[in-house]
């Protein structure tokens, strides 16, 4: 179908739907001059960024940076209400995957599932946005994440047209009507996934304390700032921070908040008196590769990273986190020593 | 919004009991029915949230014993008896009491950390019978510092209770030096059947483990509780992983042979 008939479909999917997707904020990267792709509301197909990938991940739609839990009045707790709409995003595979990462710790870990981020997720649907060719520092086939099954839509753009491929009942019903009307052609539309990145490792089977003392870790001890960019722009990043806030203008009255943590970053395992552990940057690299790489499939039976290469992309020591992988499979192996 | 374990609810302060300068003990009404060494998180709205251990409780009430080092805790020290606080749990595990009976038990503390396991002393101590021995080894900085100077008193008169501190002063008159000196002159026929349990500041539990090993006692008898920093309680925000371990979910109590393959 054309771009218009494809806007007018989702003129009609915004009345019952929040679409996300990969957007171009001008101006507003990391150095002057440069954009920023991130995920934004869109309106129309042409505001999505289909060629590049975002510096932060989708996450934020369900695990918001900085959420509201509940607000305090004198004598009450309220929660937030949340829009009755529900939430289209435009992700990649690895991104979809990620989502998958996020579900075991915020509904599978632990006594109770998460409140806050169930609601969201419940409201979620995807629109698959295939990949050509990995990016830049993307290694989503070495951790088997480059394919999904699962998502409401897959949309493939080729010149002026648009082709798309229906894969939920709901979306079904809500699009076939628009499409009766137009001068739609069909046909026969299988999702294409990525099956070679530029950067490959090969995930260690056997990562464990034995690494801990490894000479390795040292070398992010000066190198790593602990700035936790890699953390925040991670779509399977879960960790938080509560914070209380009181309104100045009434001081009886505030909220409950939670803020994205990083475990890179100086302050994570603090205690009452200061004491602290993991205190080097080196300690802090390898807590983050244990977690992605090991410690999260010893107790979900997957492996956290999705290999959407975010943290290189945004680390500014030039650190890679599948170089520190590649190396710990060399010690393994015997290699460094 | 489904159940929401993160709302906490209100509950009153029955009376406070000073026990050294900076902790106080809290008695609270409450019907929750938390296990021996589990937490609660404890909070005041518009000022934060922070993890202690349930010191004691019984029908109706729970304690709780708070040091004043912060933030949250500073101002809990601010409240009078019938104000409230917040409170959601209890969380975490328990001292295994089952595996503790007909054996020769130990509990070692350091400082503060007499407060989580204050229940299983009085737990045993109105149960005298279903234990060979209680022993209580408790240091603390200085003489100041000595948490409930009371119940210590109370348990000395029916078993094996020490008291040294680090540093004493002029009026001291008991017993001065580490905790680790004191279990080096404990003497097990049969060490097979002491079960110990070490709770404090991390370099006490370290060292202190070590002499009971010393001593025989298998690691598999050892049980100790950690504390780590947490903001959730509940495996959420990963604040207390250590390896694939949640401290809040799996601790604070360990086992020491789990204990010891946790490395931060
Ligand atoms: C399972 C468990 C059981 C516990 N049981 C007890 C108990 O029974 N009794 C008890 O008293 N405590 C207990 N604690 C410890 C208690 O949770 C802490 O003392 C409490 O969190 C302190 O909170 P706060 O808000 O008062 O202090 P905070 O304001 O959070 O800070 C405490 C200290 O941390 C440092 N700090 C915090 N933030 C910063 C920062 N941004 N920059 C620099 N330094 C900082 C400072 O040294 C400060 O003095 C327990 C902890 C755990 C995990
Ligand atoms: S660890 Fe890095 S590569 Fe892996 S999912 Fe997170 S940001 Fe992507
Ligand atoms: S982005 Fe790079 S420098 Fe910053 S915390 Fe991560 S590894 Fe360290
Ligand atoms: S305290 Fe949040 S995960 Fe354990």
């Amino acid at each position: 179908m054309s771009t218009v008939e494809f806007n007018n479909i989702i003129s009609k999917l915004l009345l019952d739907y929040r679409i996300l997707a990969p957007v171009c904020l001008e101006g507003k990267g990391t150095f002057s001059g440069t954009d920023l792709v991130t995920y934004g509301d869109i309106e129309r197909i042409q505001d999505v960024v289909f060629d590049r990938k975002t510096v932060y991940s989708a996450k934020e739609v369900v695990f918001p940076p900085n959420e509201t839990m509940f607000y305090f009045t004198e004598e009450e707790f309220k929660q937030p209400s949340v829009d009755q709409k529900g939430i289209l995003v435009f992700a990649r595979p690895c991104d979809i995957n990620a989502f998958r990462r996020l579900d075991a710790i915020y509904l599978e870990s632990g006594p109770y599932p998460d409140p806050y981020y169930l609601q969201l997720r419940e409201k979620l649907k995807f629109v698959l946005m295939e990949c050509d060719h990995g990016f830049k520092n993307c290694f989503c086939t070495s951790t088997g994440t480059n394919e999904t099954g699962d998502f409401s839509l897959l949309i493939r753009t080729e010149e002026d047209q648009i082709f798309c491929l229906i894969n939920d009942a709901g979306l079904e019903d809500l699009i076939s009507e628009s499409l009766a009307s137009n001068s739609m052609r069909k046909v026969d539309l299988q999702p294409r996934f990525v099956q070679r990145n530029k950067t490959r490792l090969q995930i260690p089977d056997k990562l464990d304390n034995s690494l801990f003392a490894h000479p390795l870790w040292q070398e992010y001890a000066s190198r790593c700032t602990g700035c936790g960019r890699c953390n925040f722009s991670c779509p399977t990043c879960s960790c938080f921070t509560m914070q209380d806030v009181f309104y100045r203008d009434n001081p009886n009255c505030g909220e409950r908040r939670r803020v994205w943590a990083s475990c890179m970053i100086e302050g994570y395992t603090e205690m009452a008196g200061g004491q602290e552990v993991r205190k080097t940057q080196g300690e802090r690299m390898r807590f983050k590769v244990m977690h992605k790489f090991s410690d999260f499939k010893k107790r979900f039976g997957f492996h956290m990273c999705v290999g959407c290469g975010r943290c290189d992309n945004v680390c500014p020591e030039y650190i890679s986190l599948p170089r520190c992988v590649e190396k710990l499979q060399e010690i393994n192996n015997g290699g460094v020593s | 919004m489904a159940q929401n374990p993160y709302l906490p609810h209100k509950v009153k302060i029955l009376s406070i009991k000073r026990q050294t300068k900076i902790d106080y003990t809290f008695k609270l009404e409450s019907s929750i029915k938390p296990d021996n060494g589990q937490f609660v998180e404890v909070s005041l709205p518009k000022i934060g949230e922070c993890p202690i251990s349930v010191s004691d409780f019984g029908d109706g009430w729970i304690e709780m014993t708070i040091r004043r080092v912060g933030r949250v805790t500073n101002v809990l020290h601010d409240l009078k008896e019938g104000d409230g606080m917040f409170i959601r749990g209890p969380y975490g595990n328990g001292f295994p009491l089952q595996k503790y009976k007909n054996k020769h038990i130990v509990i070692a503390a350091g400082g503060t950390g007499l407060a989580p396991v204050k229940s299983v002393v009085n737990y045993f101590y109105d149960r005298l019978d279903l234990v060979k021995q209680l022993n209580l080894l408790t240091g603390f900085k200085s003489p100041e510092d000595v948490l409930f100077k009371d119940e210590l008193e109370k348990w000395s008169k029916d078993f094996n209770v020490i008291v040294t501190v680090d540093q004493g002063n002029k009026d001291w008159t008991g017993d001065v030096g580490l905790i680790t000196e004191y279990v080096k002159d404990m003497d097990f026929s049969n060490p097979e059947e002491v079960e110990v349990i070490v709770v404090g500041p991390p370099m006490m539990m370290k060292f202190t483990v070590q002499e009971f090993l010393k001593l025989g006692v298998p690691e598999e008898n050892i049980t100790v509780s950690f504390e780590r920093k947490m903001c959730c309680g509940i495996g959420k925000c990963g604040h207390c992983k250590i390896d694939d371990t949640y401290v809040c979910l799996e601790g604070p109590v360990f086992n020491y042979t789990k204990a010891m393959e946790l490395i931060d």
